[in-house]
């Protein structure tokens, strides 16, 4: 084969450290089969030997909903305007339920699989990704039922109409992902050494719900808690749940700026997420 | 030239011992501030060898200390040592599974491992769907794996459940359907970890009939970790010993084994001293060694195996004594007596060197120790002296395809077989 290659040529060399950022996209692409069947191992097993299968994906976002619409606009009252109060709140969560799946998936990779990575090697970045994409086929399925009620309230003579952006709605939601993302890959990190953030993470993404503007239009928060406002015009989560309302139901504000706060945000966290990962994948087994 | 394939060069893996979490944050700290002023870590300096029985200076050991070695193409290495010697770690390693501490490892090919089969099996997909997963954790695309999948079938005897969950199936089953997997893997580099301690006979016959394929019949470069000395004689071509974290043993596989069994070079001998004088005779020597060794090399158990008595009398009527032993497993169970009363030699004055000779393969592999009786009259034992020597006999290199782990019992004696008389 490749005998006549002189002293010097290598075709790897494994050493204490990664480079600073040597994500090896080339790697990533010779394992892509693994990728596949592994979005394919999380999406068929989880209903296996259940009697409702799949149907468990619906019933959790339309029961939320209707608690939401029961505690959040009947007994508090908050006015979702034209909207009927059942679709504003499972648009929010439905777009909501995909972040905290990717970020409670991906913040756990390697934790819960120790024992994968202590037996074999593959590029370790492949287990949050196949996270991040099976949890997209089931917003995908979750989306659907959405888009059920919205056909249903329009015949039922709701006042609802499209947004013309809503072609960017793909998007956002890719944005969502990788944000996601970044972050889980850097709490994964982290909790490899410091098993305090997995803690962390159970109630800090109830906390954060509150703080995404997804039972609420952030305009209402602003006008009600002047003081307290600015605390959700800070997170980038509130202004992807905002805009994805905005385009899937025509209410609320579009505000460019927030966007674009958003988007670095999330560039940044990504990185940092990748980088953390990085570095900690070589040796993580040593100390997870 | 050689052509090296894999290279180690200076490995080293420290670990810190106690609980990860007390102190990490503030060594952690250290050494980010040590990193800042761009001097070295703190921590690289400390550390003792991995010896797990003594108390150790330091909260780090070294698991794995300057390690070099070349591999070339084709060649099957055994890694053999004791438990805690570094094996594992060194093979996890190779395998990408965790970094180094310090050095480098160089390759020319692909390493797939095998540190456990059924690596990622998930109970609730069927055979098939499992062994598509699973080759794509080894490294496998799907298409290879298409293209091996009735051979894989085949080769696991699975058949039948092929498309059952394989929550269903018997551990047997799996371990088998998991090996079929690995055994046709092709990477340029194999590195397998003690997977052969499992399935029944037949499995292990065909197991490694298809590792000594994977090596001999296509050259691949095998590196092999196990405890079973007969699977590592018969399959490998050179051999490291490990120590506490160190290579202390590099050479063809034959002497590595004997090195290693024969307690590390050690002055292990089979010979004892014992100089037990009275009036009547003094017992001065007692030993053990294959044909044509000597002394100082291991027991083998496929070669005739010589025991030697020095006795001198100091009585004329030496014709009224006999010799006899007892041979004690390492359980302390006794399983034969001997003697040379059955024989027609007689004891002499003066010195006496008796030699009694055990058949090839006779022994298994094992412990053994003997007791020694001297007899007046064939009817009153005189003398007796308890565990006079103890020894080891060692497996032998086997024929490739045949069983490789123990057979039941301590000895194993040839009988004279008819067929049809």
């Amino acid at each position: 084969m490749n005998t006549q290659k002189n002293a010097t040529s290598w075709l790897f060399e494994i050493t204490p450290k990664n480079k600073f950022f040597s994500l090896n996209l080339k790697e990533v692409w010779q394992y892509r089969d693994l990728l596949f069947l592994f979005v394919k191992r999380d999406v068929i097993t989880v209903y296996k030997q259940t009697v409702l299968g799949p149907l468990w994906y619906l019933i959790q976002p339309l029961f939320t909903s209707v608690t939401f619409t029961i505690i959040f606009n009947n007994v508090a009252g908050i006015n979702t305007g034209t909207i009927p109060p059942f679709l504003f709140n499972l648009g929010g969560i439905t777009v909501w339920n995909y972040f905290t799946a990717c970020l409670t998936g991906t913040s756990d990779t390697f934790k819960s699989n120790a024992g994968i990575f202590g037996k074999v090697y593959f590029p370790r970045i492949i287990t949050p990704l196949s996270i991040v994409i099976s949890n997209l086929i089931k917003f995908g399925i979750q989306f659907f039922i959405f888009v059920a009620f919205f056909i249903f309230y329009y015949f039922q003579g709701a006042n609802l109409s499209l947004n013309g952006l809503i072609i960017f709605f793909p998007l956002l939601i890719v944005i969502m992902g990788i944000l996601g993302l970044g972050l889980g890959m850097l709490i994964s990190s982290l909790v490899t050494k410091y098993r305090d953030f997995s803690h962390l993470i159970g109630f800090g993404i109830q906390l954060l719900m509150y703080l995404s503007a997804v039972m609420y239009p952030m305009e209402l928060i602003k006008e009600k808690l002047p003081k307290f406002g600015w605390i959700v015009e800070y997170n980038p989560l509130a202004y992807i749940i905002e805009t994805s309302r905005y385009l899937l139901l025509n209410v609320g504000n579009i505000s460019i700026g927030g966007l674009i706060y958003t988007f670095i945000i999330t560039v940044v966290v990504f990185f940092t997420g990748l980088l953390v990962f990085n570095r900690t994948e070589k040796s993580f087994i040593d100390t997870v | 030239m050689k052509d090296i394939i894999l290279k180690a060069e200076n490995i080293s893996k420290q670990y810190r011992l106690g609980q990860v979490g007390t102190g990490t944050l503030s060594h952690d700290l250290n050494r980010w501030w040590h990193q800042i002023r761009g001097k070295e870590n703190p921590y690289l300096k400390i550390g003792d060898t991995n010896d797990r029985s003594t108390k150790g200076q330091s909260d780090y050991v070294w698991a794995l200390q300057d390690i070099n070695f070349e591999v070339e193409r084709g060649e099957v290495l055994g890694i053999i040592g004791k438990n805690g010697a570094g094996k594992s770690t060194l093979l996890k390693i190779l395998s990408k599974v965790t970094a180094p501490t310090t050095g480098s490892i160089k390759s020319r090919g692909r390493i797939a491992s095998l540190l456990e089969v059924g690596t990622g099996f998930h109970s609730e997909m069927t055979g098939r769907e499992n062994i598509y997963l699973n080759g794509a954790i080894l490294g496998m695309t799907k298409k290879e794996i298409t293209s091996k999948l009735d051979e894989i079938i085949d080769f696991s005897g699975c058949q039948r459940y092929i498309d059952t969950p394989v929550k269903r199936y018997s551990s047997g089953m799996t371990v088998r359907l998991a090996f079929a997997v690995a055994a046709f893997l092709e990477p340029e580099i194999l590195v397998i970890d003690e997977v052969l301690a499992v399935g029944d006979a037949e499995f292990q016959k065909k197991a490694i009939g298809k590792m000594q394929d994977i090596s001999k019949g296509r050259g691949r470069t095998v590196l092999f970790v196990s405890h079973n000395m007969a699977a590592v004689k018969s399959l490998c071509t050179r051999g490291i010993v490990m120590e506490y974290g160190k290579v202390i043993f590099d050479d063809d596989i034959d002497r590595a084994v004997s090195y290693y069994l024969g307690g590390n070079g050690a002055e292990r001998s089979n010979s004892k001293k014992i100089n037990i004088d009275n009036e009547l005779f003094n017992l001065k020597e007692i030993g053990l060694q294959n044909v044509g060794k000597s002394f100082d090399e291991p027991l083998v158990e496929n070669e005739k195996i010589e025991l030697f008595t020095n006795l001198v009398f100091h009585t004329d009527d030496t014709h009224r004594y006999h010799i006899t032993y007892h041979l004690y497993n390492e359980q302390g169970e006794s399983l034969f007596s001997f003697s040379n009363s059955s024989s027609d030699i007689q004891l002499k004055k003066g010195q006496n060197i008796l030699k009694c000779i055990f058949p090839v393969n006779f022994f298994q592999s094992g412990n053994f120790s003997l007791t020694i009786f001297v007899i007046e009259d064939k009817r009153r034992s005189i003398f007796k002296e308890n565990d006079i020597i103890h020894f080891t006999v060692i497996d032998g290199g086997r024929d490739l395809g045949v069983y490789m782990g123990r057979e039941p019992g301590f000895i194993r004696p040839e009988f004279e077989w008819y067929l049809n008389e």
